[in-house]
């Protein structure tokens, strides 16, 4: 591990992934970069299918063996593209971990939460079972399960979805990772939990100066939980900034169309959600130019050309689009509204 | 990297184990088809072991002149063709059917289990040439496997065994595999993936468990069928050699005389009745009591 606090942890230059699907090959990632320094975290925003997860996945190395990684993603400099399986198993979930979307279905229901969350102990590190086990109890306690010690041997189904939720959290905590990956981490639980299970995260981020990436489709959600933010849309970053920044700027027509479809508390009775018109690109098929181009409101010919290269708006607040002098202009009265 | 965790809770490793294991009895002992197919199990394998030490007559000892005989206090299900005792007849044929079931379904369970969770782990090539060579045994039935090992090995139990445990992996690969690939493809697999497991520990830690509890029934039902295929060969004088008795010899003697002592094809085949019973229910039990989810009393 280099010791700089300068050098970013984690840097992914020009990602690109291709899966093979049942239509044939889908560019599902195209021209990802970014990097992450120790104790940044970064959240990534955007709908279904618009490469989020897959980005997540191509992190962990979790792509199927069919898919095709391009460019590169590295490690404290080690590169990651390409790196054997066998290597790759000792990063996971010891210097990389990652929090799933479904609790219900991310436990073995066979074993016991307390045997799953020694098990990253166990494989990582030199430690006796004994040891995992305590271990086990006081992770489980930190992620607040009532009473860790006594259902430490009990199973995945005894518990509600917050909590298993919260034993998954302990299990990608174990090894005391440098950088944790939540994808949609709350979007299967209650609203109410929610919350709780975001602040979860957040203080155990800052308390051990982890790093973190998010992953949620939900604005609210990416707002108050990350310094930084991408917005994605068709396998490619069409924004990215600082997350204050962004929401203020809200350079890209798209990250204003999902600003503009959330729904709000205090609107009118009546009040229509605003939404975009059309539907994601097919990733097997996509335009030749700008990915947003059959759904944006203020489209020229000469988006569809070639993808647009990414403007810089601010210190460092890019976004890919040719008419950010129209889209800006127009974003004040969003905020405004 | 320092532990900032603190390690003060207290643990209770050492007494939360004995209390699992007694749960599991008292969970078990409350589950009906497990105590009903258990104690008929038991009493098929305590007739093959009583037959070790004692049986009221000889199994072997032929006398003409009392053949046929009905029940009675000498012979209490009476005698066959050839004046054997039925009661001892069925004791020591407990031997060869218990015999026969557990090698032939343990050899498949050995290579089909394990040829299945590899095809389901490796995938691609290695999948293809497992799944296409247990097409190519499965083409074969039993009989014409057996066959094919007597004309080399000559005929006996051993061929048999081995015939009917060839006959079984095909069936156990592509159950195995088939719900090995539906594990494989759940999220808790990924998340193992995720801790840096490796496709072998998940195979063992993960997969394994979860596709047990189809194959213990699986075992049960392919049990009953081995038995079956025993009688089959059996008859076709290529299992058990006489005088060896055997349940499936047995009721294939029956036959010709099922007009005449219709009672002799009954014995046997009430026999092979109980254990193949006894055996789908203990392993139903073993199924819910395997299941943390199905871990309730009924």
């Amino acid at each position: 591990m280099s010791g700089s606090g300068n050098a970013p942890l984690i840097e992914v230059s020009d990602l690109g992934v291709r899966l093979n699907t049942s239509r044939g090959p889908a560019q599902a990632v195209r021209g990802v970069s970014f990097s992450l320094r120790r104790g940044e975290t970064l959240g990534l925003v955007g709908e279904s299918g618009c490469g989020k997860s897959v980005t997540a996945l191509a992190l962990m190395g979790l792509l199927p063996d069919s898919a095709v990684i391009s460019g590169s993603i590295r490690l404290d400099g080690m590169e990651l593209v390409g790196l054997p399986d066998a290597n790759y198993c000792k990063l996971r979930g010891n210097r990389i971990s990652m929090i799933f979307q479904e609790p219900m279905t991310a436990l073995n229901p066979m074993h016991t939460i307390g045997r799953q969350v020694a098990e990253p102990l166990r494989r990582h590190t030199n430690c006796s079972a004994g040891e995992a086990r305590k271990q086990a109890i006081a992770l489980l306690d930190r992620v607040g399960l009532p009473d860790a010690a006594k259902r430490v041997d009990a199973y995945p189904h005894q518990f509600s979805g917050g909590q298993r939720q919260r034993v998954t959290i302990a299990m990608a905590l174990a090894c005391q990772p440098e950088v944790l990956i939540a994808d949609e981490p709350t979007t299967a639980l209650d609203v109410t939990i929610q919350g709780q299970i975001l602040d979860l995260i957040a203080d155990i981020v800052a308390e051990r100066g982890m790093s973190m990436i998010l992953i949620s489709h939900d604005l609210g959600v990416i707002a108050e939980n990350v310094q930084r933010m991408m917005v994605m849309y068709g396998g490619t970053v069409v924004e990215s900034g600082a997350t204050d920044a962004v929401f203020t700027r809200m350079g890209h027509p798209y990250t204003q169309g999902l600003f503009r479809a959330r729904p709000r508390l205090g609107a009118r009775k009546g009040t229509r959600l605003k939404t975009i018109a059309g539907t994601v690109p097919e990733l097997a098929d996509l335009p030749s130019g700008c990915t947003f181009a059959d759904r944006c409101a203020i489209v020229e010919d000469r988006c569809r050309v070639a993808p647009p290269a990414a403007v810089d708006v601010g210190a460092g607040h890019g976004v890919r689009c040719l008419r950010t002098d129209v889209s800006m202009a127009e974003a004040v009265g969003v905020l405004g509204a | 990297m320092s532990t900032p965790l603190s390690a003060s809770v207290e643990v209770g490793a050492a007494t939360a184990r004995p209390r699992l294991a007694s749960g599991f009895w008292r969970r078990a002992l409350r589950h009906r088809s497990f105590v009903t197919g258990g104690t008929l199990s038991l009493v098929v394998l305590c007739a093959a072991l009583l037959s070790l030490v004692w049986t009221p007559w000889s199994a072997y000892e032929i006398d003409v002149a009392s053949k046929l005989r009905p029940p009675s206090a000498a012979h209490w299900l009476g005698t066959d063709v050839l004046g054997r005792d039925i009661v001892s007849l069925l004791l020591v044929g407990a031997r060869s059917t218990i015999m026969v079931g557990i090698i032939a379904v343990g050899i498949g369970l050995t290579f089909g289990v394990c040829l299945g969770l590899i095809a389901a782990a490796r995938k691609g090539w290695t999948e293809e040439i497992i799944m296409r060579m247990s097409d190519f045994t499965f083409a074969f039935p039993a009989v014409l496997s057996a066959i094919m090992l007597a004309a080399v090995f000559g005929p006996g139990m051993v061929t048999s065994i081995v015939a009917i445990g060839i006959f079984q992996i095909p069936t156990l690969v592509r159950l195995t595999r088939g719900s090995a690939n539906a594990i494989w493809a759940r999220e808790f697999v990924l998340a193992a993936r995720a801790c840096g497991k490796g496709g072998f520990r998940i195979t063992i830690e993960h997969v394994l468990p979860n596709v047990l509890p189809i194959l213990i029934v699986q075992s049960t039902i392919q049990f009953a069928l081995a038995i079956l295929a025993e009688a089959a060969l059996s008859y076709l004088g290529l299992g058990t050699q006489p005088p060896q008795p055997s349940w499936g010899r047995m009721l294939n003697d029956a036959q010709t005389l099922l007009f005449q002592s219709p009672m002799l094809a009954v014995y046997p085949g009430a026999a092979i009745a109980i254990a193949v019973l006894g055996l789908n229910l203990f392993g139903d039990g073993l199924r819910d009591l395997l299941d943390p989810r199905l871990a309730r009393e009924r």
